[in-house]
């Protein structure tokens, strides 16, 4: 993904040991009953339920969105169903997230 | 102008898969999903390599959109159904594109691509390929298209509306959320701003909202429909969802598009820029 584009990018697992440079890094993995859960479209929501910003989960089930420190809430939508799950970034890392879909 | 003259659902285009005279196509960024699975028969439109200009930063001239869309087999008489990934918005920049160039018969599918996945409707891995046309654009229409001083000259005359992220809007971040923060440009928004996020304007499916809730979102925003309006983002993209929105729905008649947008306004010299969220 080049820095002039804006469309999500393809999804990849991301390392527990990510170097995030600074940033916030909001990562995790969408699962259904059986197991990682591909292609659901995950969407990253702010404290007062305003859209941040939305991607489509790997075939594994990866996603992973750059924000601003705060609380925020990750939501997946698939055609097997919906899920969410809350995450607060204090600062600057990689905060972990799982959402289960049914 | 009413939501179907612009809008076809997802189950209009199953169908319409084969109905003559209609060409669906798929327009992204990146695309590896049409790659993987695409709607049969959709041909494929590269947002960058089919639709911009290769070396200027702008997009292809009036012959290069007559060459591409005769390669691409779409004719000047076809239905032409625009549909995506991104909640539509690089096929919203199409249709914006595909107007400018004069071509009325287009429409957008609602939801683009994730509410055809929602759905649970057939993908096809198939490669398409249609028979060449020999396609005829018209002059650009720019009552449509806004430049840089246009916009400098509209702070505090016309409606600017930034479609981008409150974050984005406030200068917190340089980009949406789903992409590192690497900009150099400046951040925050041009004076006189109204921030409206482009996703106010979609359900969380990716279909538009109706014209009423438009309205009323606009109307509470603040949006002057006796002024002007020009709408922008970071490259011109989300803006042109929200231009379809103001223009396509709604029905306001003086809406343009500045494609040039943030990646543009925030590297200009000497210019004002405001940070700090909405007013």
């Amino acid at each position: 993904m080049s820095a002039d584009g804006c469309g999500a990018p393809v999804q990849t697992a991301t390392a527990a040991d990510i170097d995030t440079q600074g940033q916030v890094v909001l990562a995790g993995t969408v699962n259904g009953t059986a197991g990682p859960l591909g292609g659901a479209y995950v969407r990253l929501l702010n404290g007062d339920g305003d859209f941040a910003g939305e991607v489509q989960a790997s075939p594994q089930g990866d996603f992973r969105f750059y924000a601003a420190p705060g609380a925020w809430i990750v939501r997946a939508l698939h055609r097997s169903g919906n899920g969410e799950a809350s995450v607060t970034a204090e600062g600057p890392g990689l905060h972990q997230v799982a959402i289960s879909v049914a | 102008m009413s939501r179907e003259d612009v809008l076809v659902t997802t189950q209009w285009a199953e169908e319409n898969l084969d109905t003559p005279g209609v060409v669906f196509a798929e327009v992204d960024e990146d695309t590896t999903a049409y790659d993987g699975g695409h709607i049969r028969g959709a041909v494929k439109l590269d947002w960058k390599t089919d639709l911009q200009d290769p070396v200027r930063r702008d997009f292809v001239d009036r012959a290069g959109f007559d060459a591409l869309l005769s390669e691409k087999g779409i004719g000047n008489d076809d239905l032409v159904v625009l549909y995506g990934g991104n909640n539509n918005w690089f096929a919203a920049y199409a249709y914006w594109y595909f107007k400018l160039y004069g071509h009325d018969k287009v429409k957008l599918l609602d939801g683009g691509r994730k509410k055809w996945e929602l759905d649970g409707r057939e993908l096809s891995g198939d490669e398409v390929k249609r028979e060449a046309t020999t396609y005829s654009a018209k002059e650009p229409d720019t009552s449509i298209r806004a430049f840089r001083d246009e916009v400098v000259d509209a702070i505090g005359t016309k409606n600017l509306v930034d479609v981008r992220s409150p974050d984005e809007f406030s200068g917190k971040l340089l980009a949406p959320a789903h992409l590192p923060q690497e900009s150099a440009q400046r951040a925050g928004h041009i004076p006189t701003a109204l921030n409206v996020p482009w996703a106010k304007t979609a359900n969380e499916d990716g279909t538009f909202k109706t014209a009423e809730e438009l309205t009323e979102l606009y109307n509470e925003a603040g949006l002057d429909t006796g002024k002007s309006t020009i709408a922008y983002c970071r490259i011109g993209e989300r803006s042109s969802h929200t231009w379809f929105a103001l223009h396509e729905l709604i029905g306001l008649s003086d809406v343009k598009n500045y494609d040039g947008s943030w990646t543009e306004y925030g590297s200009l010299v000497g210019v004002p820029i405001e940070t700090g969220a909405a007013k």
